[in-house]
């Protein structure tokens, strides 16, 4: 029975990807003709300055990928599967760590005055400054991954500053896991509303406002919240010593 | 000559001496902190060459993530000399 299901499963997969490459693969037409339907050339030939001309900040409206920072449009708009992989290989690494080392005791460092003064004063302005990024990342440079990744450093401070911080990851698996949930249930919205999986479906909205852009602002706070809980669930796992036996 | 252009000299030849000096040295815990240095020197190269993005990431997992990988790490792999430093 369950070979039956697999081959079937097998078999709904090689139609869908056999269907999904048959518009690639045209061998009655030269490569001059198929030109026009390429997605790279559409791509390169693509008008990005709109109809009125230039582009102006904070009055141009309704443009393809509403966003002011173009690495931003390019890495969560028109490669956003690529971020979901990304996300996944670094899902994947978590999980690795967390498996090799996460069942030891927590490593105390004997921090200094220092350490442990600073740490209760900064930790949470670097918190705030990761927030800040990834929700402005289709505004100004960073996003997501810096974003998430200055959260897991104030995470870091935070747990090496004190020693009485109770390592309850708890709620730091709980966030991991809804945002990457939400963020493959926004692209299937995508599919349904607009017609491709993680499409812009929302309305782009105002050039540099902080709501607009579509989807990206939702994106980027998904990827923000989840690169920021895994990395300090890896900071976490990493910092435990082995119970030798 | 400008003065960007004149910077952007500085900073490629002090992260090759950079470069140099983390590897060259015996002191395995100053070569990690030269290591960190040389991030925070990388993030200066990305911010000339106009890449905000990367300096931005650069900033954060070269400097601080990337310090801490390898402070952990190294302190498990030594052998403990004085046990009352690290564990409990």
């Amino acid at each position: 029975m369950k070979k039956l299901v697999s081959l079937f499963l097998i078999l709904v997969l090689a139609f869908f990807l056999t269907t999904a490459l048959d518009q690639g693969l045209d061998f009655w037409h030269s490569p001059s003709q198929l030109d026009a339907f390429r997605m790279s050339n559409a791509f390169v030939q693509n008008d990005v300055l709109g109809e009125g001309g230039a582009l102006v900040f904070g009055e141009s409206k309704n443009l393809e990928s509403g966003s002011a920072n173009i690495v931003t449009s390019i890495v969560v708009d028109y490669r956003s599967f690529d971020t979901l992989g990304e996300i996944t290989v670094l899902f994947l690494s978590a999980l690795g760590v967390g498996l090799l080392m996460g069942s030891g005791v927590r490593t105390t460092l004997r921090s200094g005055f220092i350490l442990k003064t600073a740490a209760k004063m900064v930790a949470p302005l670097m918190l705030l400054t990761g927030i800040y990024i990834f929700t402005h990342g289709h505004l100004t440079p960073g996003g997501g991954f810096p974003g998430g990744s200055m959260m897991a450093t104030a995470f870091l401070l935070h747990y090496f500053g004190s020693d009485t911080v109770k390592s309850n990851l708890k709620p730091l698996k709980w966030i991991e896991s809804t945002a990457g949930a939400l963020y493959i249930l926004l692209g299937l919205a995508g599919l349904f509303v607009a017609g491709s999986f993680l499409q812009n479906f929302l309305p782009t909205g105002t050039l540099g406002h902080l709501v607009s852009a579509g989807i990206i602002p939702l994106v980027y706070v998904l990827v923000g919240l989840k690169v920021g809980s895994e990395v300090s669930g890896i900071v976490a796992d990493f910092s435990k010593t082995e119970v030798v036996s | 000559m400008s003065i960007l252009l004149v910077l952007e000299w500085i900073v490629g030849i002090v992260l090759i001496i950079g470069a140099v000096a983390c590897v060259v040295t015996e002191n395995i815990w100053a070569a990690i902190v030269r290591l960190s240095l040389l991030s925070m020197l990388a993030v200066v190269a990305f911010a000339l060459m106009r890449a905000p993005d990367v300096a931005l990431t650069e900033a954060v997992i070269g400097s601080g993530l990337v310090t801490f990988v390898f402070v952990v790490a190294i302190k498990k792999m030594l052998p403990k000399e004085n046990e009352n430093e690290e564990t409990r």
